[in-house]
């Protein structure tokens, strides 16, 4: 789905979280929103999912002015920082949860969501944990269950707020390849946030460099090594 | 030349954890602990067992039995059944409000909530009794239309209500603030209603603290004197709770009739607190988890 923001402007009372911001994602990539914390990255990510409300501008998907629609009824696929993950449910449960929060007229049968789960606990490389509870999981576990949680409701997009941002170095690296795996089998599109510029660049087809509430470049991760536009880039990606 | 031999005589001293004090204190501390609960709570508590069975089991079960005092029990009970209930619902109606939403008048809503706490019962009574009684337009009206709220039942639900306000709201405030809206924010993501997201979201993870300020409110609303006291009137039969009756059987000096009410409802305080226990001893785990605050 290709998604177009324009001049999306966000404020929280007095204080201004995103200056007008354009942006066209093209259909099926893999996008990197890179910035320092308090760059507004996040907000437009939660712009997007449907969890904040612009204070001005529009969200088009694929043509479709979609910025009045509810978080539901956005269908975007939401992977949390710290993932979220109900403490109460097992894994399975966890998955399911999309599914069975349906309408019962467009609900799978029990059967069906049994065989989803199992499918996507496959994708995510982790067949056996359906019967576990979240906190019986590593870092790297609970990061992949969201992610299968998130695929579940079979999604628009997919959206990732600092999906590696809670794990330590070793597991983050292993798991950007499985980012990138789930990408190229699905075809979503997908956008994540990160302040780390590596994984940015290592990742992502498209990185947008965010600082102060505003875009400060849009390209190739190899384009804005080689040509950073503003000060603000060139500092951020040589630190 | 040999150097001399290094002799390493440290003197044994026992080894001492910095946080560990000596036993001479601990101990001290522990008995004045304990000689301070058995004079202000076990003493108490053994007197009103003993008063009450002083002529036996029998007179105490008989003096239960009367007509008055079974008004009283029942109307102990239907006031706790109605206010604890409505008291849950706006407890976690106010948590909500209060740790899932940013909104002006949020510190105001919170201190409102700590007033109870704050405000001396019988001044609570007075205020209900000045807003609804006879002297007052509403208190007027309503009297004329047949549905008193002071010296009736709707009163003392009230007053009760009032009084034991904060229990649940104060018992989720730190949990669900810990909790955060994570959780509820990845339901709503993924497709279910606020109804839904509420139902198997938020009341799973808060349902160790809810009980445990259902459990708390529900002995408060049972033994509450001092704001029903002056609302209910003291309408013997009518409008005298398990409280009110006890203070006035005593003040008419039967004293085994007023010991064996005052037992009964310091044994129904008891099983609230054996119910706590125990939930605490079977859930702790749960419970450690919900309340690591």
């Amino acid at each position: 789905m290709q998604i177009e923001i324009d001049e999306i402007a966000k404020e929280f009372g007095p204080a201004t979280a995103l200056h007008p911001v354009s942006l066209s994602i093209p259909s099926g990539a893999l996008i990197a929103l890179l910035g320092p914390s308090g760059s507004g990255k996040t907000t437009l990510l939660r712009i997007l999912g449907g969890l904040e409300f612009p204070t001005s501008g529009r969200v088009l998907f694929d043509g479709q002015d979609a910025t009045g629609l509810t978080v539901q009824e956005r269908r975007a696929g939401f992977v949390f920082q710290h993932y979220a993950l109900f403490r109460h449910m097992t894994v399975f449960d966890n998955i399911a949860y999309g599914l069975r929060a349906r309408p019962r007229k467009t609900r799978p049968s029990a059967a069906e969501i049994d065989r989803r789960v199992t499918r996507l606990l496959d994708l995510i490389q982790l067949p056996d944990i359906a019967r576990r509870y979240p906190s019986q999981l590593s870092g790297g576990q609970r990061q992949r269950v969201a992610l299968a949680r998130a695929l579940a409701i079979e999604p628009r997009m997919l959206l990732l707020d600092e999906p590696f941002g809670a794990l330590d170095a070793r597991v983050r690296k292993e798991l950007r390849g499985g980012l990138r795996d789930i990408h190229d089998q699905t075809g979503l599109t997908t956008v994540f946030v990160t302040h780390d510029q590596d994984e940015a660049m290592e990742l992502a087809d498209l990185v947008v460099v965010m600082s102060m509430g505003r875009i400060e470049q849009v390209g190739r991760p190899n384009d804005i090594r080689a040509r950073p536009r503003t000060e603000f880039v060139r500092a951020f990606i040589s630190a | 030349m040999t150097p001399a031999p290094l002799s390493v005589s440290v003197p044994a001293r026992p080894f001492r954890p910095a946080t560990t004090e000596p036993v001479w204190l601990r101990r001290s501390l522990i008995v004045a602990v304990l000689a301070m609960l058995s004079v202000l709570v076990l003493a108490p508590l053994v007197t009103v067992f003993a008063h009450a069975l002083r002529d036996g089991l029998a007179m105490a079960v008989a003096s239960l039995g009367n007509r008055d005092a079974q008004s009283a029990i029942r109307l102990t009970l239907t006031i706790a059944a109605i206010s604890v209930p409505l008291n849950a619902a706006f407890g976690i109606a106010a948590a909500w409000a209060i740790t899932k939403f940013d909104w002006r008048g949020k510190a105001f809503l919170i201190t409102l909530i700590d007033l109870p706490f704050s405000v001396s019962p019988v001044v609570a009574g007075l205020c209900f009794v000045l807003l609804f009684g006879a002297n007052s337009a509403i208190g007027a009206w309503l009297v004329a239309s047949g549905h008193p709220i002071i010296f009736a039942v709707p009163g003392i639900v009230l007053a009760t209500m009032f009084i034991t306000f904060p229990f649940v709201a104060r018992e989720l405030i730190p949990v669900m603030t810990e909790q955060g809206r994570a959780e509820e924010e990845a339901a709503l993501t993924l497709g279910a209603s606020g109804w839904r997201t509420f139902l198997t979201v938020t009341l799973p993870n808060i349902r160790w603290a809810l009980l445990y300020g259902v459990l708390l409110c529900n002995a408060r609303a049972m033994g509450e004197f001092g704001a029903v006291a002056v609302v209910s009137g003291k309408i013997r039969g009518q409008t005298a709770t398990m409280p009110i009756m006890i203070e006035m059987l005593y003040n008419e000096y039967l004293s085994v009739a007023a010991f064996s009410m005052a037992a009964l409802l310091a044994l129904l305080a008891l099983v609230t607190l054996t119910l706590k226990s125990a939930l605490e001893w079977r859930h702790a785990d749960q419970l450690a988890a919900a309340r690591r605050h």
